[in-house]
């Protein structure tokens, strides 16, 4: 005989009060209205009006010490293929030249987009990323175990890895210049060299404004602002007088932010905790006084 | 060996218990074997390469990159080797909390091997995490707990305890501890319930792991039922896996089995059959479900469309057809053949999920390196090693007449 009811049902409570327990934790972690700050920053990207000279990747690796490029920033060559971001290389510059852009160049930076509710901040499972007041999506090497999962959850293929450090692999991603823009006044790195009004910074409420204002009055635009309501909103947004499709940016990640995607599934794990123990104590409790019943009245067998 | 009697001094005890009562010499002759041969091969070239990969880093070891993040140790060690270790978790629910007897033959081996499954998909994963040596951080003092993956930490870190209790009578009974004995059998049964929540909440959970990344995973795999799909496939697979492995098992250990078992084993592996069967056709009608629920179908065509359907048609249809015809036929040898295809085809779906179809959309494909395969054969290789060793010892095919039935 396996177990007397005492010790039965002492170990019903506890795995109930596990149970209760993870109801408690997991429905802090689904704060499913989190909509992200109201008054974080943003930055509008105009395509249109990006000259592709890179003066902000190069204040980027300044700021961020990244250290000597591979080739000098005024080397145009760098334009013959698109590149990603990489370990040293937090912000590129990319050159879209085709019969869609009117043989004319389209120069469109990339970088972290620093969504409103970031896939890497939900995905991390030792919780190394956070989403600032400000706006930036920050990571903290210190409890980084490099899983890697924040890569693969992150719908535009920003965050890097530094597969080539033996022992302290870091995740490698814009930062949005968090130092900087915490100070009052304060502006990204790349904003301030930016030559041009290409990328401007300020509360993201305000930069929708300038942005819808653009597209009312100039019909060239396309009417679309990229990053207002994709995974939805990032704190980097784009606006673009040639289609988006025709410069690299993903049009299939819908509106949804991609945290809610788990948030069902999350939610049905307390239930599990508690409902699946009582299911089988059952089971159990029935297989037994079969059995019992079975050996004091031989005679009907056991089925 | 079961009339072995209580050895006295402790050198008698480790000829007896270690060395299975040769001398050295004569243990280490016996080890030479064809088998042993190939898994030292193995591990000549696997140990080197694990010693590699720890000093030089991923970067060195591995093809993965920024674009292509996981890999084979995922894929393989993790993905694969969980899902097919839930035989301990099938057989511990049967025959303690349904009442199958019939099945108690098979609960131990099943435990041991779903025991080393998750050992080694945990040391899987530390080979593959940048830091391993901080494996500990996420379930201790930084715990996101929003994340998925955070789910399946926890869950595997406490099923692998709760595995490790379920086997522990086997231990207590080869060396002869009886009042431990007497006190597990006390908790068994809290155990198996709580292992069985576990099991639950992991393997959705590892199939929910994939919910964050739309736009990633292609949609034929791609699909809000990720989470029951991966948990029926797993169940599938590990039914396959214990008539796959009592198939092995009783090749290797058959001087451990009565005879007259030879009989009893057919019918169990047509037991199994069945329920592998009618598990399987929920997999099949489940992802269809998935395929039909975004209109999916539109992407059967080209590279991904064929794979998907050498998944769907070679290893989920056909082993289906072939367990219904074992069991028309009562052909304990069609189970078989159809289990092996099972778990090959739960290989198959974890590696399109976690490989093939993943990233699909990105410029830059992977494939796995050859220290990267090494690694897994290693691992699997150590999981088999340790295996055979407990099996030669401990009382996991058979029981000792001291310790007879338990409940
Ligand atoms: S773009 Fe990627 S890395 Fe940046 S905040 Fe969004 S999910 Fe995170
Ligand atoms: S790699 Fe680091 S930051 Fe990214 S999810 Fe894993 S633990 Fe979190």
């Amino acid at each position: 005989m396996g177990i007397d009811r005492r010790g039965f049902l002492k170990l019903m409570l506890g795995a109930g009060a596990a149970g209760a327990l993870g109801v408690a934790r997991e429905a802090k972690a689904n704060n499913e209205d989190f909509e992200g700050y109201p008054d974080s920053n943003g930055v509008l990207v105009d395509t249109s009006v990006c000259i592709g000279c890179r003066s902000c990747e190069e204040a980027c690796d300044r700021a961020n010490n990244l250290g000597k490029p591979a080739k000098y920033f005024a080397d145009n060559s760098v334009f013959e293929k698109p590149r990603r971001t990489q370990n040293n290389e937090f912000t590129v510059v990319n050159r879209f030249q085709s019969e869609a852009t009117g043989n004319k160049p389209v120069f469109v930076k990339k970088q972290c987009m620093h969504c409103n509710e970031p896939a890497c901040f939900a995905a991390c499972l030792a919780k190394a990323f956070s989403k600032s007041p400000t706006g930036a999506v920050v990571y903290n090497q210190d409890v980084c175990i490099g899983c890697r999962y924040c890569m693969q959850a992150c719908p535009f293929y920003a965050p890097t890895y530094e597969y080539d450090r033996a022992f302290t692999p870091r995740v490698r991603k814009c930062t949005f210049c968090l130092n900087r823009i915490s100070q009052p006044g304060g502006v990204p790195a790349c904003v301030e060299a930016c030559p041009t009004d290409a990328i401007l910074f300020g509360k993201r409420k305000d930069l929708l404004k300038i942005a819808q204002k653009k597209l009312a009055n100039d019909s060239s635009y396309v009417d679309h602002i990229y990053g207002q309501n994709e995974v939805g909103g990032t704190s980097w947004m784009y606006i673009s007088k040639v289609p988006f499709e025709q410069l690299g940016f993903k049009m299939d990640l819908g509106t949804t932010a991609l945290p809610k995607k788990t948030y069902g599934f999350l939610a049905t794990i307390p239930v599990l905790h508690i409902g699946l123990p009582i299911l089988l104590a059952g089971f159990y409790t029935i297989a037994k006084a079969r059995e019992k019943s079975a050996k004091e009245h031989p005679e009907e067998g056991r089925k | 060996m079961s009339e072995r009697t209580m050895p006295t001094t402790p050198k008698e005890w480790i000829r007896e218990n270690i060395f299975l009562g040769k001398t050295i010499g004569e243990y280490i002759k016996s080890l030479i074997t064809p088998w042993n041969i190939v898994a030292a091969a193995i591990l000549a070239v696997g140990i080197p390469v694990i010693i590699y990969r720890l000093i030089y880093g991923l970067g060195a070891a591995t093809h993965l990159s920024n674009i292509n993040p996981w890999g084979l140790w995922l894929g393989f060690d993790m993905f694969f080797g969980v899902a097919v270790a839930t035989g301990g978790f099938v057989m511990a629910v049967g025959v303690y909390i349904f009442g199958l007897k019939d099945y108690q033959p098979m609960v131990r081996p099943a435990i041991l091997t779903g025991f080393l499954g998750y050992f080694f998909a945990i040391v899987g994963l530390a080979m593959d995490l940048g830091r391993y040596y901080r494996l500990p951080y996420p379930l201790t003092f930084s715990m996101g707990t929003a994340s998925v993956l955070f789910l399946v930490a926890e869950h595997l870190a406490l099923y692998l305890t709760i595995q490790f209790i379920e086997f522990l009578p086997a231990v207590v009974e080869w060396l002869h501890l009886t009042k431990i004995r007497e006190w597990l059998y006390k908790i068994h049964i809290g155990a198996v319930i709580l292992g069985s929540v576990l099991v639950l909440g992991h393997q959705s959970a590892l199939g929910a792991v994939f919910l964050i990344m739309p736009s990633r995973l292609h949609p034929l795999w791609y699909s809000p039922y990720l989470p029951y799909l991966f948990f029926v496939s797993c169940l599938a697979g590990g039914i396959a896996m214990l008539v796959v492995e009592s198939l092995l098992s009783h090749k290797v250990f058959g001087w451990q089995v009565k005879e007259s078992d030879h009989e009893k084993i057919d019918r169990l592996t047509l037991g199994l059959g069945k329920a592998a069967g009618f598990v399987l056709f929920a997999y099949f009608a489940l992802k269809m479900l998935a395929l039909l629920h975004g209109g999916n179908w539109v992407y059967l065509k080209g590279f991904y469309g064929v794979v998907y359907l050498i998944e769907v048609i070679g290893f989920v249809l056909l082993p289906l057809y072939l367990y219904t015809m074992a069991v028309r036929r009562q052909s304990a040898t069609l189970v078989r053949v159809a289990s092996v295809l099972t778990v090959l085809g739960i290989m198959v779906n974890r590696f399109n999920v976690c490989m093939t179809a993943l990233n699909w959309d990105a410029p830059e494909r992977y494939f796995p390196s050859w220290m990267e395969i090494v690694l897994s054969l290693t691992l699997a290789t150590f999981g088999v090693i340790v295996f055979k060793w407990v099996v030669n010892r401990m009382p996991v095919l058979y029981r000792l007449p001291d310790f007879p039935d338990e409940h």
